[in-house]
């Protein structure tokens, strides 16, 4: 299926069952009830998951085929929310020109800063990224202002210009980002029994277009280019000594992943058309590598499901606080229940990051292949017990 | 006038002189050892020849054309394929993938953007990869992941990797260093058969003897960095100069 052999097309389908279904699979909860709180069928939360997935899937083709380790690919996801929301006010507030400006214009930025920084490997290149996406981050906040709106950011106003489009709505309002009259912002909402599930417009634009960048990352890993960038992880002598330039090679898949990361800015834009010099900021780019880590460095699935677990424990664990707490260990007896609820608290709310950190420990302590590691021993066990139970059945008539 | 040709080429670092006015032709589809006690600026040469390092004076042409200030691609590219002293291979690769590296290489250049169709889909390519798999009897390690085989298959899966790619000078450094004497013999009888097929031309740097002298029509003998005869098997073996490098003058 689309030049795919059946385990990557299998792969695919899944997440595209996934990614479709989500509005379903992320409510498991009825609403009002207790559990509510963990529900991620959110709008807002389902897109940064799949534009999230897109940006981890671009840094995965950098890092997980070649090794170079890139710290600074949060620029690239700035500068294509920059672009995306320049659209928006010259423009029009159709989203396709602004993803490909903003597509183009990463594209750009990567190729210079990849050519200056792949002159060195190791350690200097990660530090050579850092310092240039600091060096935007830097400009973007204070000298480029005019560009970037500094620190209040980019933001759209009445007064722009938009040539081929209107530059206020009817009742005098700035208008939202949309593709061809539909708004990025339309939801419908099914309310089943208890539930609600919420299907959004922006949501499911996001998520073709992620199938589509995911689709290309697998015939990237399973072409030659990718061969050649997994055989420049290996042994760069080697390769230098059968005839082939490292460099083009590694150069080509920067521009690549900066490309991915500014789709990813475009459309953290569209979905929202403010653009703000933090979005470049090296905790940005820190993050990336989390996903990617935490899912998986050089598999196919991973950087999405690290993407999704980062984004979900950032919203969900961050809201939870003391009352809430307070609320699930009520049944124990009073001074227990504050003894437990602090014991938690410092890993809940604001700090989250401390339970990131330790999933993230564990994961890379015990799992170093990443959550797919984990599925994959994990169906390796249930392989087993399945194998052995016939074995037990045949056995029993014996006895 | 040889398919390889060295001018007095130097080669100091620092204070030492590695290679001193070194002169060495070799002729087309012969097979030319360089031999010579440690140190003697075996590999220094070699790495002369490759591109990895710059001569401070001297000449060295391939094929009629100069290969001073080109990087080991282009040199490659040029038709000299190196197998290592340690193999060199893809580790994380397996062995198919390998060899199908130096097949795109040899076809498409130095580099080149494939668009995104699969590996799968170069037949060609593939059938050519099997074939010299199947030259060096490793048809049925195709799917394995190349790291973890043995040290001998990983010589000889970095041989095939170059010979694939029908190089014109196929240079060996010490490709037998460390290897038990049964798998010495294999190399050699591999080495014996492909310069028989495919007409190569072979420069090998080698301390066993035994593999000198059995696969060698010319030796050259260096001793502190300058080539001190050059000459054929059987008159190399009894020469005094030779001795006296290997042993020491009380000899």
């Amino acid at each position: 299926m689309f030049g795919l052999d059946k385990k990557d097309a299998s792969l695919l389908l899944i997440v595209a069952v996934l990614v479709a279904f989500a509005p379903f699979l992320l409510n498991p909860f009825p609403e009002g009830s207790a559990m509510a709180q963990f529900n991620a069928g959110y709008p807002d939360l389902m897109q940064r998951f799949v534009i999230f997935g897109i940006f981890a899937i671009g840094f995965n083709i950098l890092f997980g085929l070649t090794g170079y380790l890139s710290f600074g690919h949060a620029a690239f996801l700035g500068v294509g929310s920059y672009a995306a929301v320049w659209m928006f006010k010259l423009l029009s507030m159709n989203v396709l020109p602004a993803i490909i400006l903003a597509v183009i214009t990463a594209g750009i930025f990567a190729l210079i800063i990849g050519y200056v920084s792949l002159r060195r490997s190791g350690i200097y290149f990660s530090i050579l990224t850092l310092a240039f996406a600091q060096m935007s981050f830097a400009l973007a906040y204070s000298v480029l202002t005019p560009i970037t709106g500094g620190e209040t950011g980019l933001q759209l106003a009445l007064d722009d210009p938009r040539i081929f489009g209107s530059a206020t709505t009817a009742d005098g309002n700035i208008p939202v980002p949309g593709l061809f009259g539909l708004e990025m912002r339309d939801s419908m909402e099914l309310a089943l029994g208890g539930w609600v599930f919420t299907f959004n417009f922006g949501y499911y634009f996001c998520a073709i277009i992620m199938l589509v960048a995911f689709y290309l990352s697998i015939r990237i890993f399973r072409s030659p280019f990718g061969m050649m960038l997994r055989a420049v992880k290996s042994n760069q002598q080697r390769l230098n000594y059968t005839g082939l330039n490292p460099r083009p090679y590694t150069l080509a898949a920067f521009v690549i992943s900066g490309m991915y990361a500014g789709l990813a800015g475009g459309l953290m834009a569209s979905m929202d058309p403010l653009a703000g010099a933090e979005r470049m900021f090296w905790t940005a780019s820190g993050e990336v590598v989390l996903m990617t880590i935490l899912g998986g460095v050089g598999t196919l699935i991973g950087p999405v499901l690290g993407a999704g677990m980062i984004k979900y424990m950032e919203n969900i664990i961050s809201k939870i606080n003391s009352d809430i707490l307070h609320g699930w260990f009520a049944f124990l007896p009073d001074g227990l229940e504050d003894l437990v609820v602090t014991m938690i608290y410092p890993f809940i709310g604001k700090g989250w990051h401390l339970t990131l950190g330790i999933v993230f420990m564990l994961v890379v302590i015990f799992l170093p292949g990443g959550l797919v590691e984990g599925g994959q021993r994990l169906a390796r066990l249930m392989g087993r017990k399945k194998a052995e139970q016939p074995k037990s059945a045949k056995t029993e008539p014996a006895e | 006038m040889g398919l390889l040709e060295v001018k007095d080429v130097n080669k100091r670092f620092g204070g030492l002189q590695a290679l001193g006015n070194v002169n060495l032709s070799v002729a087309e589809n012969t097979c030319h050892a360089i031999i010579g006690p440690n140190g003697a600026g075996k590999s220094t040469l070699l790495n002369c020849l490759v591109g990895k390092l710059i001569p401070d004076t001297g000449s060295v042409m391939f094929d009629g054309q100069s290969v001073l200030g080109r990087t080991p691609f282009e040199i490659n590219q040029m038709g000299i394929s190196r197998v290592f002293q340690t193999p060199e291979i893809f580790g994380d690769l397996t062995v198919m993938e390998n060899m199908l590296i130096p097949c795109f290489a040899k076809r498409d250049g130095s580099f080149a953007l494939h668009g995104i169709r699969s590996v799968m889909s170069e037949g060609e390519l593939r059938d050519h990869a099997e074939q010299m798999l199947d030259d060096v009897n490793m048809l049925d390690k195709r799917n394995m992941h190349s790291a973890s085989m043995s040290r001998g298959d990983k010589r000889r899966l970095e041989m095939a990797m170059c010979l694939v790619q029908n190089p014109k000078l196929l240079l060996l450094d010490e490709p037998t260093a460390g290897m038990a004497r049964a798998d010495t013999n294999n190399t050699i009888d591999l080495l014996k058969e492909i310069k028989e097929k495919r007409n190569i031309t072979i420069a090998i740097i080698e301390h066993d003897m035994h593999v000198v002298f059995s696969l060698a029509e010319r030796i050259t003998v260096l001793a502190q960095g300058t080539p001190l005869v050059e000459d054929t098997p059987e008159n190399i073996k009894g020469h005094p100069k030779v001795k006296e490098a290997y042993l020491g003058e009380a000899a």
